[in-house]
């Protein structure tokens, strides 16, 4: 996901410093500095290129083109792209990185849980 | 010992260019242990790989990444010892760096991080190493043999079959220069057979692979 187009959710533009607790039920689009967590339970995080997040973020789908300082959890996916520079756990089910990307920190993959496990007879 | 001279003024993003693969015997050593659990911890301390992230986490592993070269190069680490000559701090270093509990890894991969590192870091990254490691757990690095010149290709790997890596080449741009001035990393020295075992001595066992490429594979257990 690059820059947002208008009304594809928030957008937090280059000039914008956010210090505390975001919460959100749309897309967010970052590409100022917020500092604190980001909370996007059902909707997708993009930290632009100009963007600078220290924050923990949880999040569906976590797209990373700027820098990011804090621990990463996307109940969908995280994508860091080639001018990203993550410091800081990664939990999702499903990552993507391109060449070039920074990544100083733990990935851990949660398997889909899927349908219930059939009780053993 | 043999020293090369010093190329700490570099920084920023890591280049690719060439492509080789080549057969490692510590890698498969490596893989029979991944291949054998699940749930291992592994510290991939070279450049981020996407590759060796799906490998790894697709063995139902954790995959720590930490680009140490990267992170040895920052300007903002290098102070000035007594002789007045600008080194890294290896103290602020490792307040930044592999701040990891004690006993946590079972597999570090450090590749050919040792040649490449600036000489006041290696001895106090292997030891931190050291701490950071399970009892047991296996370390696999790559040092050059006295046949490589300074200017050896800096490659970092990536896991691509049990024993095979591919090699790709890194390249840093110098802080304020364009991308297209990236230049590879240069050989700080070469370590002979003592000096590796020298650096290991506080692990329990080292073994040394001989490959044709000029470099000796060394799989360490902690």
């Amino acid at each position: 996901m690059d820059a947002p187009k208008t009304g594809d959710g928030a957008n937090i533009g280059k000039s914008v410093v956010i210090k505390g607790e975001v919460s959100g039920s749309e897309d967010l689009y970052v590409d100022g500095n917020v500092e604190g967590s980001i909370e996007l339970r059902n909707h997708s995080l993009t930290v632009g290129p100009n963007g600078s997040v220290k924050a923990n973020v949880t999040a569906k789908s976590v797209v990373v083109q700027g820098k990011l300082d804090g621990s990463v959890t996307a109940s969908d996916r995280v994508e860091l792209r080639k001018s990203a520079v993550v410091t800081g756990d990664v939990t999702t089910q499903r990552i993507a990185i391109e060449e070039g990307a920074f990544l100083k920190g733990k990935i851990d993959i949660q398997k889909e849980t899927g349908k219930a496990a059939a009780p053993s007879s | 010992m043999k020293f090369f001279r010093s190329s700490s003024n570099q920084t920023a993003s890591p280049e690719v260019a060439r492509k080789l693969s080549r057969r490692s015997s510590g890698m498969g050593e490596i893989s029979r242990l991944l291949n054998s659990q699940e749930g291992l911890c592994v510290l991939d301390m070279g450049a981020t790989s996407a590759n060796n992230i799906r490998v790894f986490t697709g063995q139902g592993h954790k995959n720590y990444s930490e680009d140490l070269l990267r992170s040895s190069l920052d300007p903002m680490l290098r102070i000035q010892d007594i002789a007045g000559n600008s080194v890294v701090d290896s103290k602020k270093f490792l307040d930044e760096n592999l701040t990891y509990p004690n006993a946590h890894f079972d597999v570090v991969l450090c590749w050919n991080l040792p040649d490449y590192m600036e000489e006041s870091l290696v001895k106090p990254t292997i030891d931190r190493l050291w701490s950071v490691m399970k009892p047991g757990g296996l370390l696999l690095a790559f040092f050059h043999t006295r046949d490589a010149g300074p200017d050896s290709t800096c490659y970092r790997y990536h896991v691509t079959g049990t024993d095979i890596l591919e090699m790709q080449e890194v390249k840093f741009a110098p802080p304020g220069r364009p991308t297209s001035e990236k230049q590879s990393p240069r050989l700080q020295r070469v370590f002979n057979n003592r000096h590796i075992e020298n650096l290991f001595r506080d692990f329990a066992s080292i073994k040394f692979f001989l490959a044709r490429d000029a470099i000796r594979e060394v799989l360490v257990v902690r």
